[in-house]
């Protein structure tokens, strides 16, 4: 849990032009999370948008990602995830990058 | 009508900068497309700029480019649990009219090079994002859709410089996914501090700089590494590691980088800055091997999305800029001659890349991603040995010194055996030869 506070005390220097209600990135099926082993996305994500849930699941919240595409690389054998872009404009907004 | 350019490039960070650049200049009609909210909010460099290829492109960029300090001091060190062994190179040499090499903030340098663009007539337009090309029934690519409304655009041509994601050639089935160890995943944070104390404490002028890369225990046994840079008024510190080996793995890459922070070595070097900034980005490092096609008929690649990074010299940005140059020349090249721009004529692209250093070093070094990755005493058991090596001989205790010798290669025989040390030698000389 003092891992999850640290990160979040690092997102929130980030500028995010946040797109409201229009997640850029889906978790295509529940099930396939649940049936996932490792559920490695929980622990690679920079930004930890993937947490494991009470069902056994994953949740993903995609506020604070920074679009680097790590978990669809973790998640390639599985293809459970639906990855693109923020709309033009919305997003991580690096000042310095 | 449907508006209709000679060239579109797609991103504005290094390669799609160089490609715009070099296309406007010559007056070709070209549009710039990047889905940031201006040029550089979706880029992440470490970063330091190599000047030779920017001077290439825009040789007086001295003059206004926002870089921070120019290099005149690297550093490699090795870190132990509590210590390094480290090899430092500083030269007077390096305080020249023309540095070389200049640490760098990302953005301050898209945002000055999109100013450039703009000055030479080419057309850069932020905040739309480029869903799919457009081909035709030959699958020639004619143009890109993007996000806007009625947002179809054709061109002659079409100049991929859309990152290491590179989404716009996987969704095309020109590029498939990139192997988990073939690309590692970096985390970095920009910290801010008073110029004195860095000048202070890397022991260097206004506007000297000094770079820190860093391999070791830091990385966790994982394959990669990690850097500490001086800026003018900040310090960027960052690490990184395949993301095949922090998928099989348990630590994540922001508890990476705050125990390396923690480091006994690193920490003295930037207590009391304030961080502004945490980033992530992913780093093509599968090498020669890992390069996609890279052209066909009516598109080309370049940068980070061709996959044209050389990890062993912490170089990308400069294979970046070249490759976009190269794709841009190839375009007013065949334009000048009056040709199509089919997959044929656009291998001229291909070529150039073969007979510059950009092929050149990937290919000597097309063995090293595997190698690295598939030997993790290099990542693990030699930065113990060789730190404790160091701990055993500098500590002065009465032992003679042959007795210390002995001491030491017993415990490198022992972690790796004798077969095993020769066979990690022959192993470093067949991924770097």
């Amino acid at each position: 849990m003092s891992i999850m506070v640290k990160v979040e005390e690092k997102l929130y220097q980030n500028r995010y032009i946040v797109d409201e209600s229009r997640p850029h990135i889906q978790i295509k099926s529940e099930e396939v999370c649940q049936s996932c082993d490792r559920q490695a996305c929980t622990f690679c994500c920079p930004a930890a948008c993937y947490s494991k849930n009470e069902t056994g699941g994953v949740t993903l919240v995609t506020d604070g990602c920074l679009e680097c595409g790590t978990c669809r690389v973790v998640c390639q054998d599985k293809g459970n995830i639906a990855w693109d872009y923020p709309r033009g404009g919305y997003g991580i907004s690096y000042k310095f990058g | 009508m449907v508006e209709k350019f000679d060239a579109i490039v797609i991103g504005a960070g290094p390669s799609g900068n160089a490609a715009t650049y070099t296309l406007a200049k010559q007056g070709l009609k070209v549009l710039q497309l990047e889905r940031g909210e201006y040029p550089g909010a979706k880029n992440v460099q470490g970063g330091i700029m190599y000047s030779h290829e920017l001077e290439k492109i825009i040789p007086d960029f001295r003059e206004d480019c926002p870089t921070e300090r120019h290099i005149i001091e690297q550093r490699v060190w090795l870190l132990g649990d509590d210590n390094y062994v480290g090899t430092n190179y500083r030269s007077e040499a390096f305080n020249t009219d023309k540095p070389n090499r200049y640490t760098i903030i990302r953005a301050n340098i898209d945002k000055w090079w999109g100013e450039r663009i703009r000055k030479v007539g080419g057309l850069q337009i932020c905040e739309t994002t480029v869903t799919e090309l457009i081909r035709d029934a030959s699958g020639k690519v004619t143009g890109v859709r993007t996000d806007r409304e009625g947002g179809e655009i054709h061109a002659d041509v079409v100049i991929m410089a859309d990152g290491v994601n590179a989404l716009l050639a996987k969704r095309a089935g020109l590029q498939t996914e990139a192997a988990p160890e073939n690309v590692a995943l970096a985390v970095k944070e920009i910290l801010f501090i008073d110029p004195e104390l860095i000048q202070q404490r890397f022991g260097i002028k206004e506007d000297e700089g000094v770079v820190i890369e860093i391999m070791g225990k830091v990385t966790k046994g994982m394959c990669g590494t990690a850097f500490l840079y001086t800026n003018k008024e900040s310090l960027t510190i960052g690490i990184g590691c395949l993301i095949s080996d922090f998928k099989n793995g348990d630590c994540p890459p922001y508890k990476m980088l705050e125990d390396l922070k923690k480091h006994p070595v690193i920490r003295p070097l930037i207590e009391g800055a304030e961080m502004k900034e945490y980033a992530a980005h992913m780093i093509p490092e599968g090498g020669y091997k890992a390069i996609p096609q890279l052209y066909g008929d009516g598109w080309m690649v370049v940068g980070d999305a061709a996959h044209f990074n050389n990890a062993a010299h912490r170089e990308g940005s400069n294979l970046a800029m070249a490759s976009g140059r190269m794709a841009a020349e190839t375009v007013l090249e065949l334009k000048a001659a009056g040709k199509p721009f089919s997959a044929g004529n656009l291998a001229a692209y291909k070529t150039k890349l073969d007979d510059s250093f950009i092929i050149k070093d990937l290919k000597k070094y097309r063995e090293l991603p595997g190698i690295m990755h598939g030997n993790k005493q290099f990542f693990g058991a030699y930065p113990d040995e060789i730190t404790a090596a160091a701990h055993n001989w500098f500590t002065v205790d009465s032992v003679d010194k042959k007795t210390k010798e002995k001491a030491i290669m017993k415990a490198f025989v022992k972690r790796r055996s004798v077969m095993g040390l020769v066979g990690d030698a022959i192993k470093l000389v067949r991924a770097v030869r």
